[in-house]
């Protein structure tokens, strides 16, 4: 079977921090950071990066529209 | 394999809709508003109707809606967006009308105009975003507040023999013959995110094929005003605004035609 890997690029400055899609994602990639952006939120990154498959569950609930999905077969 | 490898063009899989406007939303931290702007932005742009859509915005919360989707405008008195829309859709027949209201605004002030449209069976589209209280002005008790649901105005819960029951304004609205398409959908989910896109997809069409008013109610969280996280919010709505306002759709048909008994 071929195996999918995905990436997941956040807006790191148009985050808010609502952690919906760390509670969205299937297999725990994303994580909020201990660091804050400009606007004082901690924004959500690819804690764990390896296990993300580019399902897009994290997009779809993402209420500001600032993550960018990226999938590919290898 | 690389991050840098993978991030190229031709493996992007999901991105902002070009019809979303590229600026920050000054909605609270996960607030449901944005995921529906989001939907109706990626539809709007997916059936190609950019440049004959005209939203009608509410009071609320949703009152800069036409800071980020980038379609044409008209701010509506409180609870009238039904109204302008009717006059809206009726001169310029060949567009695409939604209004987009709030519960505190199109089930309170607004009940009269929202009745009285879809009785006319208007060819527009109302996304309706009922969130259980005003959110806006702080998180006062609206006709939807569910039944000893604490809001500012009512410290101690809702209490049923003072403030009345939580209304089902979508039911009342399904039983009216001049709708085509009454639905109630929530974004809680990844899920039930997907399924409400495909139930603005077909309420869209319906309008586009002049079917009669589609009417699609977006059971939504408003943390801020519940007092709570944004993923608290989505659980306790879950559990206690989805038994009282179930999903699914209350009617599939054209204006005018008997409603069927499911």
């Amino acid at each position: 079977m071929a195996k999918v890997i995905g990436a997941v690029v956040v807006d790191k400055e148009g985050c808010k921090g609502c952690n919906l899609c760390v509670e969205a994602c299937p297999h725990d990639v994303l994580n909020l950071n201990k660091e804050v952006n400009s606007r004082g939120y901690h924004y959500s990154y690819m804690e764990n990066p390896e296990n993300c498959i580019g399902c897009a569950n994290c997009g779809v609930v993402c209420p500001d529209t600032c993550i960018t999905i990226y999938r590919m077969k290898i | 394999m690389e991050l840098k490898d993978l991030i190229k063009p031709e493996n992007l899989v999901y991105d902002k809709s070009k019809v979303q406007r590229d600026v920050y939303m000054h909605y609270c931290p996960g607030c449901s508003h944005g995921v529906v702007h989001k939907i109706l932005s990626e539809l709007i742009e997916e059936l190609d109707i950019q440049d004959k859509t005209i939203g009608i915005a509410p009071v609320g919360c949703a009152v800069f809606a036409y800071n980020y989707i980038d379609v044409d405008w008209q701010e509506a008195a409180h609870g009238r967006a039904p109204a302008v829309a009717t006059g809206v859709a009726r001169l310029n027949p060949e567009k695409f009308v939604f209004t987009y209201q709030g519960d505190g605004d199109l089930a309170s002030i607004g009940s009269a105009e929202i009745m009285h449209a879809c009785n006319r069976g208007e060819n527009i589209l109302v996304i309706f975003i009922n969130n259980g209280i005003y959110g806006m002005t702080g998180g006062q008790m609206a006709p939807t507040t569910l039944e000893g649901m604490v809001t500012s105005t009512t410290p101690s819960g809702r209490n049923t023999d003072l403030n009345g029951y939580p209304m089902k304004i979508t039911n009342l609205i399904a039983e009216l013959p001049g709708t085509s398409y009454v639905t109630r959908q929530a974004v809680h989910t990844a899920a039930a995110v997907r399924k409400c896109k495909r139930s603005v997809k077909k309420a869209i069409q319906n309008v586009l094929d002049k079917k009669g008013t589609s009417f699609v109610e977006v059971v939504s969280t408003c943390n801020s005003g519940w007092k709570m996280t944004p993923d608290g919010a989505n659980k306790w709505m879950a559990e206690n605004m989805l038994p009282y306002y179930p999903l699914g759709d209350l009617k599939d048909s054209i204006k005018g035609e008997p409603i069927s008994e499911n």
